[in-house]
């Protein structure tokens, strides 16, 4: 298991943690962000320079036609992009942390395909519903994914292997995207629906991210209170509860982020898989075991992630927009199959 | 004699099968958007009926029946084959990801190359299988390590993994598509019939045909490789030979399959499990029952599919998985 090298790191460095090396790679991800967001801002169909961007944000004129792509169409694309990579990367390290399990990912776990359900419900009954209703069916989805999926693993003594979740994840999600699939064909939604899927973040708008950022951010921020008592947690639970630990509540609480996490990039971008699988071990490999640190830098690196994937996205194949899901796929497969080959065993 | 006692079983088990397939088929025929009364279905059998109804049936019930009858059964015993091969009860051809190794190189095939000329029927399998043995290598490759060789659970770890990720791939391609040849995908990726002449089957007929008489030939080798490595070296068995001969028999009948058929999972994990529990684990009186099951199987969602009110009813693929999912959960629960 993966686990075993850190754990020895624990034992001899009680809170194995590097806060210079966390600043550092914080600070870092902060300017990387910023520059990939720029970056995504000024290229595509017209490509707009820096200080254009620059001065379009933060002195807007609706007069000029380049103020108008960006503010009304790049910028909440890219603030889209960045907030559902956050989430993501945010409610993947979670899972991972909670479960010990490497391979734990939203997209494995059928939170992903149990918001899809909800939302090809939504479509096929209530087509007229709000952005927001929209959310909040999604988190439920999510929710009804993840219990089936941790029910059935957990149904079994010993039962939170790899295997055994990432087994049930692929019979919930094949059930729950079937069940969605049945509906999107009788009430002829599929395309919209295929759209959806695959869709990302292109057509995100304002109305939305006034529900997205602050559920997002609200989200990060209880993750972040909670950190701590995820590093005990991520011990062992044996472990977690010698140290005194609550661990029912820190478990309900950070489940309940990793919902809303989920769901909310789910309503907004569709179903992608492998950014909340990579950024928390990638992150881990920079900042150690500390979840004080992990969390604040996978969400800043899975934010970096999907700008760049969405950009990568939309020049490609321009002037079409390929799925940004595929474009993750592609890094996010080599990087499942080489977690699969280390630690999946057992 | 137990042995006798055995053979009774399973040919008992064969007869109700077969009984029990046949009766399923009159229920399909007369099943459908255009009704066809069981009196009608007679007389048209007899050469006395309209020329509508003869078109019904001979044009397209019968067709759409018997390959979905042929694909049922190359499911269920490539799912035999492979839960043998991998010791693991849980595989699938679907939940492996070569069915969508398959798909992936159907839906290629369809994007760059024409589509009208009169033998893509036949040459569509070649595809399918090309990806898919394409698929199951690169499984087979990285689930192997050097000195432990293949572990069965790394196989289905990588499988999963690889079902996601070009699932994915065939999302993005046909997302490039026009309206209608996109959701003609949407249709085949959620596993609806869609060969319903002759001519197909007459491309999946000659790989049901050929594979499964040699896979139930091997069924002392699969009964041996279910043991320990080192036994099955004891008795005498190839081991490794025999293994990637086998896994290429099971990826060519998923693949022949589902190329007509469309990505159908679940029905290659449920009919070996119910064979089993009916027969018992040997698959010589096993994997002939699997085959029979798996017919049943997709004829039933099918019919039941087209059941469903309007013209175009429910792909074969999803009312599958309604049913196979849980009892997949069933099974990890149980085990």
């Amino acid at each position: 298991m993966m686990f075993s090298k850190n754990k020895r790191m624990q034992a001899g460095d009680a809170a194995f943690s590097r806060p210079v090396i966390g600043v550092t790679v914080l600070g870092s991800g902060i300017v990387l962000l910023m520059l990939s967001m720029a970056f995504a801002i000024s290229v595509g169909a017209a490509d707009i320079d820096f200080f254009t961007v620059w001065r379009s944000i933060f002195d807007y004129d609706s007069t000029r036609e380049a103020d108008q792509i960006i503010v009304s169409l790049r910028l909440p694309r890219e603030l889209a992009a960045a907030a559902v990579g956050a989430a993501l990367a945010v409610s993947g390290s979670i899972m991972q942390g909670m479960t010990r399990n490497p391979l734990a990912d939203s997209g494995l776990l059928g939170l992903n395909a149990g918001a899809s359900l909800a939302l090809a419900c939504v479509f096929a009954f209530y087509p007229s519903a709000t952005y927001l209703s929209v959310m909040i069916v999604s988190f439920i989805g999510a929710g009804i994914g993840a219990a089936m999926v941790f029910g059935l693993g957990s149904l079994k003594r010993g039962g939170l292997t790899p295997l055994r979740i990432t087994l049930a994840g692929a019979a919930v999600t094949a059930l729950l995207s079937a069940i969605a699939e049945g509906i999107a064909l009788y009430y002829k939604l599929s395309q919209e629906l295929t759209f959806w899927t695959a869709g990302g973040v292109s057509g995100t708008n304002w109305v939305q991210l006034r529900w997205l950022l602050p559920v997002v951010g609200v989200g990060i921020v209880i993750a972040i209170m909670f950190s701590k008592g995820l590093t005990v947690l991520s011990f062992g639970e044996e472990i977690a509860k010698g140290l005194g630990q609550r661990t029912l509540l820190t478990k309900t609480v950070l489940m309940c982020v990793v919902l809303i996490l989920a769901g909310a990039a789910v309503s907004i971008a569709g179903a992608i898989a492998f950014v909340g699988l990579m950024v928390p071990h990638m992150v881990r490999f920079l900042v150690g075991t500390d979840y004080r640190w992990i969390i604040p830098c996978s969400a800043i690196f899975g934010g970096v992630l999907m700008v760049l994937a969405d950009t990568a996205a939309r020049l490609v194949n321009a002037p079409y927009e390929t799925p940004v899901g595929a474009i993750v796929s592609m890094v996010g497969v080599p990087f499942f199959l080489y977690l699969a080959r280390r630690g999946g065993r057992k | 004699m137990i042995h006798a006692q055995q053979h009774a079983r399973v040919r008992l088990a064969v007869i109700i099968a077969l009984l029990f397939l046949l009766a399923l088929i009159v229920v399909s025929v007369v099943t459908g958007f255009v009704s066809l009364s069981p009196e009608q279905l007679a007389r048209t059998l007899l050469g006395r009926g309209t020329e509508k109804e003869e078109l019904i049936l001979y044009g397209f019930r019968l067709p759409r029946i018997v390959i979905t009858v042929l694909a049922g059964m190359g499911l269920a015993v490539s799912g035999s084959i492979l839960q043998s091969i991998t010791k693991n009860p849980l595989s699938d051809p679907g939940v492996l990801g070569i069915n969508a190794g398959a798909g992936f190189m159907v839906v290629v095939y369809v994007m760059f190359f024409t589509v009208e000329s009169s033998t893509y029927v036949y040459i569509l399998p070649l595809f399918a299988l090309l990806g898919g043995i394409i698929t199951a290598i690169f499984i087979y490759t990285m689930a192997h390590k050097k000195g432990e060789g293949v572990d069965p659970t790394r196989l289905v770890l990588i499988g999963v993994g690889m079902a996601a990720a070009l699932n994915g791939g065939i999302i993005t391609l046909t997302s490039r598509l026009g309206q209608e040849e996109a959701s003609f995908f949407a249709n085949w990726m959620a596993g609806r019939i869609w060969g319903d002449d002759w001519t197909f089957v007459l491309a999946l007929l000659p790989w049901i045909l050929v594979l499964l008489p040699i896979a139930w030939a091997k069924s002392h080798v699969l009964n041996t490789l279910h043991l320990h490595e080192h036994v099955s070296i004891g008795l005498g068995v190839h081991v490794e030979r025999e293994r990637r001969l086998l896994i290429l028999i099971a990826v060519a009948l998923s693949s022949a399959s589902v190329a007509v058929s469309g990505g159908i999972a679940f029905v290659g994990l449920m009919a070996p499990h119910i064979a089993r529990s009916l027969v018992g684990p040997r698959l010589q009186g096993a994997l002939p029952i699997a085959a029979l099951l798996g017919a049943i199987l997709l004829l039933a969602a099918d019919t039941i599919g087209r059941a469903m009110t309007d013209p175009i009813g429910i792909p074969a693929g999803i009312v599958v998985s309604i049913i196979g999912a849980p009892y997949f959960m069933y099974l990890m629960a149980k085990k």
